[in-house]
């Protein structure tokens, strides 16, 4: 146990940065799946095919295949085409576009699971449709697909870890190095284990809770 | 594409197809752990000893919430440590199968939740002893829940194999990756994995559909997703 304090004072700094690399990844991973998971879902939505088709296509392709293909994809094999980017956009990138995909069909089953009383009603208001979408459907879809949102951010967050394989630093990545310099595989692979178990279980899901509660109380139902 | 090599690409075609069969042997040993840890999971959850189900609830839950590549690792290095050597396969069969077993178990939970209460007491009534409540009467009314869950998890097995690389298990990214580090292609290699993994995870999922639609038929159910 004494040895295992030893330990955490010694590379407690380089956990540190390597969660706060995660965090970063998890943010904006998250903020970019929530962009494409709205535009991919109304795209799925549309009458007009074309644009019906592209949404299914990026949604399919993302949904059926690997992360760590897309990753690699991404990091490798665009730059072919003249598109480099570094690894740390590349890492993000790739989670908020696969997470993405698995969001824009929360999305879309939200805003169809809200009755269709409630479009009936706004039409007969004679409300534009945007402001339809906008104040009446949307508010209540959201209500109903944020826990599976919930569960969607951990493991959106879970995904971050496969960008240390494109040598991002975050927390999987200095694991891996402190592995290497110390070969204290149980203490080093354990104590990363449950910082990212912190992370889920005691920042997302209260998070999630929260807002939750939040909504329903803007919507007065709760 | 302006710099897509054909030839290349029917040179490798082949040990990625061998390859191919690796990941899905991967997947399918991994499932078929996870499918029955799973229900011991679920199972050990419901018993009436506080200690165990809330020892088994939290495992469960921190396997959810923890990446799979890190618990590969850790699987694969921590062994060593105490003395005990697993080789990439078996530590990765480990590792991916108790991965989805904690899914696997929560689908379970919810179906055996699906069962009326009345079922329950019908059993009592009728004197069956658990083993038979549990083998005749209420795991055959919950399979019909389960499958679809099951099934997703299955697709997501076999897309979460690239994992296995990171130890050193030859599967398809693997081989992919080492043809690439030999030939400073990594275009087609790369491609061909995703494509494979589309034209298999595609109309796995349609079958997936179908099966339910089978069995619920055949249970004497309504079919969720057939026009007839």
């Amino acid at each position: 146990m004494l040895a295992y304090i030893e330990y955490l004072k010694t590379y407690a700094p380089m956990f540190l940065n390597g969660t706060i690399v995660t965090l970063e990844q998890t943010v904006l991973g998250a903020l970019l799946a929530i962009v494409v998971a709205l535009i991919a879902a109304f795209m799925k939505m549309s009458s007009f095919f074309p644009i019906r088709w592209m949404g299914i296509t990026y949604i399919e392709i993302f949904r059926g295949t690997s992360l760590l293909v897309q990753m690699y994809w991404i990091f490798f094999v665009l730059p072919l085409f003249g598109i480099t980017l570094d690894k740390f956009t590349a890492g993000f990138l790739a989670v908020g576009l696969n997470l993405g995909a698995y969001g824009a069909e929360l999305v879309r089953g939200g805003i169809q699971a809200v009755p269709k009383g409630q479009y009936e009603a706004a039409i007969a208001l004679n409300l534009p449709s945007v402001s339809r979408m906008r104040r009446i459907i949307f508010p209540q879809a959201l209500l109903k697909m944020l826990p599976p949102w919930g569960n969607l951010l951990i493991e959106l967050l879970k995904a971050t870890a496969l960008v240390s394989l494109i040598s991002v630093t975050d927390l999987m990545f200095e694991a891996k190095m402190i592995n290497n310099r110390t070969y204290l595989s149980a203490q080093t692979f354990g104590t990363a284990l449950i910082i990212y178990y912190i992370m889920a279980r005691f920042i997302i899901t209260p998070g999630m809770r929260w807002m939750e509660h939040r909504l329903a109380q803007k919507l007065s139902i709760g | 594409m302006f710099d897509w090599k054909w030839d290349f690409t029917f040179e490798i075609l082949p040990r990625m197809l061998v390859a191919t069969l690796n990941t899905l042997m991967a997947a399918g040993i991994g499932y078929s752990i996870a499918l029955v840890v799973g229900l011991i999971l679920a199972l050990a959850q419901r018993t009436p000893y506080r200690v165990l189900s809330f020892c088994v609830r939290e495992f469960v839950e921190f396997v959810r919430s923890t990446p799979l590549v890190l618990q590969i690792f850790f699987v694969f290095y921590v062994g060593p440590q105490f003395g005990i050597r697993l080789s990439p396969w078996v530590s990765g069969m480990i590792a991916i199968g108790l991965h989805y077993a904690a899914y696997l178990s929560e689908v379970y939970r919810a179906g055996l939740d699906s069962i009326p209460q009345g079922q329950w007491e019908a059993c009592v009534a009728l004197n069956l002893s658990t083993k038979r409540t549990y083998f005749r009467i209420v795991i055959p009314q919950a399979i019909p829940v389960v499958i679809p869950g099951a099934g997703n998890y299955l697709v997501g097995i076999f897309k979460d194999t690239p994992m296995l690389s990171v130890i050193g298990v030859m599967e398809l990214f693997h081989t992919a990756t080492a043809i690439g580090a030999n030939t400073y292609r990594f275009l087609e290699p790369y491609t061909l994995v995703g494509l494979i993994f589309l034209s298999l995870s595609l109309p796995a999922a349609m079958f997936l559909r179908r099966f339910e639609d089978w069995v619920r038929a055949s249970l004497g159910m309504k079919k969720l997703y057939s026009k007839d």
